[in-house]
């Protein structure tokens, strides 16, 4: 249990505050890719502590924030059906769609249940042949190898009851699509690091290359992100680009390649919708066609959705990092985690929640 | 009371009986009503007040202000590390009583049984009900038994209620918080939540976390009696330490600042609460007081604590102030502070 403690040291973190406050000259803006980073900074508190030219931004990396509302009614119809076992983890679960979320669902009768790995929603469809059990396959990188490797195992079974709601996003592709917008106002990079643990770090060189900016994976402990940060000060201050990884105790230049293989072997990229975003091309992976029998999406007929987003929610703006949750009119007001009007408000790892959780202005 | 009481002589067979499981009939009020009542209950709750079988119990309560509670426990597993469902009805209750600063005396309890509930396994909760009641020093005096067809309920719930007097002079109350005064928790968080939730999950790594399930009343008495300035006591079971303050803090209208550094969480609770990403704060306790003490008091309060086998790790965590009345702030270890909200529904395992 190490890392809860070296890695939140107290005196460490002064020592790199110090560091970084030593290196900054002028005012930089950082984004963080990944909401458990944009979660850990606000719980910690880095953001208070940090000098003034320097400022975080949150980026678009929770994948329940960043899921389409078409997907979420989708999974919602398919999940109120008789006869399906419905399966996702736990923080979809209070997700809102257009008029529902999966509480109420099951509250109404339906069979929703929480699963901490896609395995088990495999052991439910093997356990229970006579019902078709639905599992809702949503995440990055981190996630996906997880998912196939469910989806492998139900096939390599011939478990013809499973099927998967994929909704994979990339971030790569997110980052060229922040970076490419007129108005983007990032210069520097902190990558998620449980993402560069499976894709490795090589992918990001492109990026750094073309949009000139610094790069660096890095993890979800204080410690981690502050030298992060140091990493991408000095990098900025100096002028340079390119990717240094902050995260060697986890992340390979190769990554995960076991973890890749099975994730190509099951999914292909796709172009894919973000909530909040819009269309990225080449930013999702779905079911390869070899496997459509465990597609869910094509195994239950979902028609006549319509979607409708609450217009005053500036959930994509605060994923793309122009503006930041208190700044929403609606924030804390209209919207709260009991009445959450976009995910970013709902899900553990949006910015809206960690800020509404944490740091409330006026309050503190 | 401070000893452990020594119950290991204490023998519970399973008595013989015509079935092995509920009937429904056990609830019908006949002759297997009679049997489950005499065989299975009566003897393991054995007082006079229970013994005569009267629709009520009839009480003589030393004078004093009654403090009244009442729980209801469908805990799901109901065996599970650190004790069950049964220890946990009658330490839940006694541990609501004894929050007022008030002596527990005399608890009811009411049985829901599914069909087909394993005898073996009442029998089991029942013993443990009797061992936790001797322990708290609480007599059973009244109670009733229903059974529900299969499915009507998941196997046992259990509503237990409790009275006891609260003794001269005492008189807790969040509203009299004040600016200064200690916070002081009497030791590690969220066992019991994760204790269910590692045995509801299957989590191998967990194996070792114990439920806390225990009553508080001796505790109370030791802190009370040790002349420390006590202001409000609660057990911070379900929603966790951050509820409890919360609730002290909007009922005192006084702020309320935490040094992270100073929960105590045991090492492997913290382990599988960072996992499965849950908030050790937000975490159900059942052996656990919050107390607020006037601040020249606290170290009193700690020594009195200390000395208790419930109590030795009892710490200060935090200081009640006047700023942000209804707020409870966290300063944490890097020297920043956050709020500590309330929970909003269940927490929820993340994504990744």
């Amino acid at each position: 249990m190490k890392y809860l403690t070296e890695f939140r040291d107290p005196g460490l973190a002064r020592t790199l505050l110090d560091e970084i406050a030593r290196t900054v000259m002028r005012p930089w803006t950082i984004m963080e890719i990944c909401g458990g980073q944009t979660h850990a900074i606000i719980r910690h508190g880095l953001n208070q502590l940090l000098p003034p030219e320097i400022t975080l931004v949150h980026g678009p990396g929770c994948p329940v924030c960043v899921t389409p509302l078409e997907t979420i009614d989708r999974a919602l119809d398919i999940a109120a059906r008789p006869g399906v076992i419905f399966t996702s983890f736990g923080d979809m679960l209070r997700v809102p769609g257009s008029r529902d979320d999966l509480f109420r669902i099951k509250s109404r009768g339906g069979d929703v249940r929480m699963v901490y790995s896609p395995l088990e929603a495999v052991k439910l469809a093997r356990e229970n042949p006579d019902r078709e059990v639905v599992f809702l396959a949503v995440g990055f990188e981190t996630t996906a190898p997880g998912n196939a490797m469910a989806l492998k195992q139900a096939a390599a079974e011939n478990l013809a009851n499973f099927s998967e709601i994929s909704s994979h996003v990339l971030v790569p592709p997110a980052m060229a699509a922040i970076l490419s917008a007129p108005d983007n106002r990032v210069q520097g990079f902190l990558a998620a690091g449980h993402v560069c643990a499976v894709m490795g770090t090589a992918e990001y060189e492109p990026l750094a290359a073309e949009y000139l900016v610094p790069i660096v994976p890095t993890g979800f402990e204080p410690v981690d992100i502050l030298r992060g940060i140091l990493q991408t000060v000095r990098m900025l201050e100096r002028g340079e680009t390119g990717v240094v990884n902050a995260y060697g105790r986890v992340v390979r230049d190769r990554g995960n390649p076991a973890a890749r293989a099975v994730m190509d072997e099951t999914y292909e990229v796709c172009d894919r919708k973000w909530r909040g975003i819009g269309m990225i091309p080449g930013s999702g992976l779905r079911i390869r066609d070899e496997l459509a029998a465990y597609d869910a999406e094509k195994k239950f007929a979902v028609e006549g959705i319509t979607t409708a987003e609450p217009e005053v929610c500036i959930a994509g703006e605060i994923l793309r990092g122009m503006k930041k949750p208190p700044e929403c009119p609606a924030f804390g007001t209209e919207c709260t985690p009991l009445h959450p009007l976009g995910a970013t408000m709902v899900s553990s790892e949006g910015a809206c929640a960690a800020y509404h959780k944490y740091a409330r202005k006026g309050l503190l | 009371m401070n000893e452990r009481p020594d119950f290991t002589q204490m023998s519970c067979p399973l008595p013989i009986m015509d079935h092995d499981t509920v009937q429904l009939a056990h609830g019908a009020g006949g002759r297997l009503s009679a049997e489950l009542i005499g065989k299975l209950i009566l003897p393991r709750f054995a007082c006079a007040e229970l013994n005569k079988l009267e629709d009520q119990a009839v009480l003589n309560l030393p004078p004093g202000r009654v403090a009244f509670s009442t729980d209801t426990f469908v805990v799901d597993p109901i065996f599970f590390p650190g004790g069950d469902i049964g220890d946990l009805a009658v330490n839940g209750t006694v541990n609501d009583v004894a929050m007022s600063g008030a002596r527990p005396l005399a608890l009811s309890v009411g049985f829901v049984l599914e069909e087909g509930l394993p005898l073996a396994d009442l029998h089991r909760i029942l013993c443990s009900m009797e061992l936790a009641a001797r322990t708290a020093g609480v007599r059973m005096v009244t109670g009733d038994t229903k059974v529900v067809g299969r499915g009507s309920c998941d196997k046992i719930f259990i509503n237990t209620s409790g009275l006891g007097v609260i003794p001269e002079g005492v008189s807790l109350s969040a509203a009299s918080l004040q600016p200064g005064d200690a916070v002081i928790i009497s030791g590690t968080l969220a066992d019991h939540g994760m204790a269910i939730m590692s045995r509801r999950e299957g989590l191998s790594f967990a194996a070792d976390i114990r439920s806390d399930t225990a009553a508080l009343n001796d505790l109370v008495r030791a802190l009370l009696d040790s002349g420390a300035a006590v202001r409000a006591l609660r057990d911070p079971t379900r929603g966790g330490l951050a509820t409890t303050l919360n609730e002290f803090a909007t009922a005192g209208k006084v702020g309320i600042v935490l040094d992270e550094e100073e929960i105590p969480v045991r090492d492997d609770v913290r382990g599988a609460c960072e996992i499965l990403g849950i908030d050790p704060l937000y975490v159900a306790n059942e052996g656990k007081l919050a107390a607020v003490v006037r601040s020249e008091d606290a170290e009193k309060a700690l020594t009195a604590l200390r000395a208790h086998r419930l109590g030795g790790q009892a710490r200060i965590i935090g200081r009640v102030r006047a700023e942000h009345p209804g707020l409870v702030a966290m300063l944490t270890a890097l020297g920043a502070e956050r709020i500590v909200d309330m929970p909003v529904g269940e927490q929820l395992p993340r994504i990744c």
